[in-house]
């Protein structure tokens, strides 16, 4: 039974339909951005749905799972605050925005927030350096860029995504 | 200059709305070419342009385009729009702001050499960008500019955009190939080269965002009107993003041939005040360090002037500005750990040789190194340079030698004597 395939049988055709007949391997990273997009994490059962729908291996689909870092293999928070602080990034204080963010949060950089809605991480460039400091949001089967922050404004976008969460939990 | 030839946006509010676009030229070059030109004579009108690869390499296009043999299909093209070079946002700009004119070179370089299947290769973080491409491209289908005997021509033509899931080695070709195809993003063993045997094993040229986005205005108003501007052996305009300690960064397009100083101080505004200029990367994090002096800053901003002047490429003209409040130490600590983490791992050199500067540059950043490990350090990059597979290994180094060579103190103070 190939849950993935019947959960989303619409959008798995219009994958497919993107490569020629005979190259489904292509498809496997937009089926893996596909089967996260539920819980945030590739849950590992659908692991073997991906291998039946492409026709390669679980161990070759294991080994995209692992290199690419939008791929997550364990849950995290439901929305990911993905930091910049490379270079370019960090000669506009991006460093220190970070640092103050995780301590508002009560968090360490890596972590989870204690209600389980964000996990912080610094991360690589996102080619935004002249908007820094600046953070992607990853959750929700979608990622937005939000630049030229300060702690402060990056504070009322978390507070909004609290209430919409609370918001959902209050309706079921 | 009077109009903007990339940034047209600038320009003309709402480009990147296809009716917009339209009453501004767009798709005319594209019109005239499926209707009138045989595709070696749209190539020919390339490389007479001299228009050469923005992405870095600064490879001419035209010539690029004649790599691609005629008995082997289907041709594939394929966007390369993995933009992830630290100091590097021009591509994302283009593909936000105006979108069809990239469009439209994709359809161009497509029609050239004659692919009827072409793909937008995105980096995952463009989330945004690809689901509003996919708009753009319906859009196109709906009008009849993309799809089966394209306005009667004969030539047909789909595009299809694909998102990377984070890996910087997919800006690499033969990487982003590996990516599309469904794999980790490894660099292949050349030759062959992509353009004998690319995408699925067949014939795929790739081209850059910005390189693309060259082509409608260049085959619009001709060669001998590109050549207009820019230098004689770098022709035309580019996009220079400016970053790091500068007053106001953001891209500028400008002719080739502009001044680090007009760029730096007549454009960006100079460094914040109070402080003075230290250093240059003129191809963000892959650059060498380059000493800020009146020599650098009288150097025309062209393919051959920075490698013949300063012996620094100009790569993708990715400009990052380095003022006196930086250590020079605490910059190649942070670009050592960028290249570390982006090492895909498939070349020894290059997996083991990040790993040991990391180490050393973190030690460093601890204050718990030695002196000797300055020459340590100098000599793991020297050790990798040469062997790596792709030019990630290589360009790793490039910040790590230059640094060490031209701002030794500032090592010094990250070392007990």
């Amino acid at each position: 039974m190939n849950k993935l395939l019947k959960k989303y049988p619409n959008e798995i055709e219009k994958i497919l339909s993107r490569y020629p007949a005979d190259q489904t391997r292509s498809a496997v990273m937009p089926l893996l951005f596909l089967a996260q997009r539920e819980e945030g994490f590739v849950p590992s059962d659908t692991l073997a749905d991906i291998a039946e729908i492409t026709g390669i291996s679980e161990t070759d689909i294991t080994s995209v799972l692992g290199f690419y870092t939008l791929f997550h293999e364990q849950p995290g928070g439901r929305y990911y605050i993905q930091i910049c602080t490379d270079l370019p990034c960090a000669l506009r204080g991006s460093e220190e925005y970070l640092e103050t963010l995780c301590q508002k949060l009560g968090v360490k950089e890596g972590e989870t927030t204690a209600d389980g809605l964000f996990t912080v991480e610094a991360v690589k460039c996102l080619a935004a350096c002249h908007r820094a400091p600046m953070f992607q949001l990853q959750g929700d089967g979608e990622i937005k860029y939000y630049e030229d922050q300060s702690v402060e404004k990056t504070l009322a976008v978390i507070e909004a995504l609290r209430e919409k969460a609370k918001q959902e939990a209050a309706n079921g | 200059m009077d109009k903007k030839i990339l940034l047209r946006h600038l320009d003309v509010p709402n480009i990147n709305q296809l009716e917009v676009y339209r009453q501004h030229d767009g798709f005319k070059a594209f019109e005239k070419v499926i209707s009138s030109m045989k595709p070696a004579e749209v190539t020919a009108e390339v490389k007479s342009s001299g228009l050469r690869g923005r992405g870095g390499a600064g490879f001419p296009t035209g010539i690029k385009w004649n790599f691609l043999p005629n008995d082997s299909w289907p041709h594939y093209v394929v966007a390369n729009a993995d933009e992830s070079e630290p100091g590097t946002f021009k591509d994302r700009e283009l593909m936000e702001s105006n979108p069809f004119q990239f469009l439209e070179g994709l359809m161009l370089a497509s029609f050239a050499v004659q692919a009827n299947l072409s793909y937008i290769y995105l980096r995952g973080e463009f989330w945004e960008i690809a689901h509003d491409l996919d708009q753009k491209i319906q859009d196109l289908e709906d009008v009849g500019l993309l799809g089966e005997n394209i306005l009667g021509s004969g030539y047909s033509l789909h595009l299809r955009t694909h998102l990377g899931a984070g890996a910087y080695i997919c800006g690499e070709e033969t990487a982003l190939l590996e990516s599309l195809e469904g794999k980790m993003g490894q660099p292949r063993l050349r030759p062959p080269f992509p353009a004998v045997e690319g995408l699925y094993g067949k014939p795929t040229l790739i081209n850059n965002v910005e390189t693309l986005a060259n082509l409608p205005p260049i085959l619009l108003n001709g060669a001998d009107w590109y050549r207009g501007f820019g230098t004689e052996q770098s022709p035309g305009v580019k996009i220079f993003s400016l970053s790091g300690c500068i007053n106001k960064p953001g891209n500028y397009e400008l002719p080739l041939g502009v001044t680090y100083g007009e760029l730096i101080n007549t454009y960006g505004g100079g460094v914040p005040e109070g402080r003075t200029l230290k250093a240059v990367m003129s191809a963000g994090a892959s650059s060498d360090i380059v000493v800020v002096d009146q020599y650098c800053l009288d150097t025309p901003l062209a393919y051959e002037t920075c490698m013949d002047r300063l012996g620094a490429p100009l790569g993708s003209a990715s400009v990052i500005v380095i003022d006196d409040s930086v250590n020079i130490a605490w910059l190649v600590a942070k670009t050592v750990n960028f290249f570390k983490h982006e090492s895909c791992g498939k070349c020894t050199p290059c997996r083991e040789g990040t790993f040991w500067m990391n180490s050393i540059t973190s030690r460093m950043m601890r204050n718990e190194a030695s002196a000797a490990d300055i020459d340590l350090l100098k000599n793991v990059a020297l050790q990798m340079q040469g062997k790596c597979l792709c030019a990630l290994g290589e360009f790793s180094t490039m910040a790590v030698v230059t640094g060490i060579d031209r701002f030794r103190s500032d090592f010094e103070k990250h070392v007990r004597s």
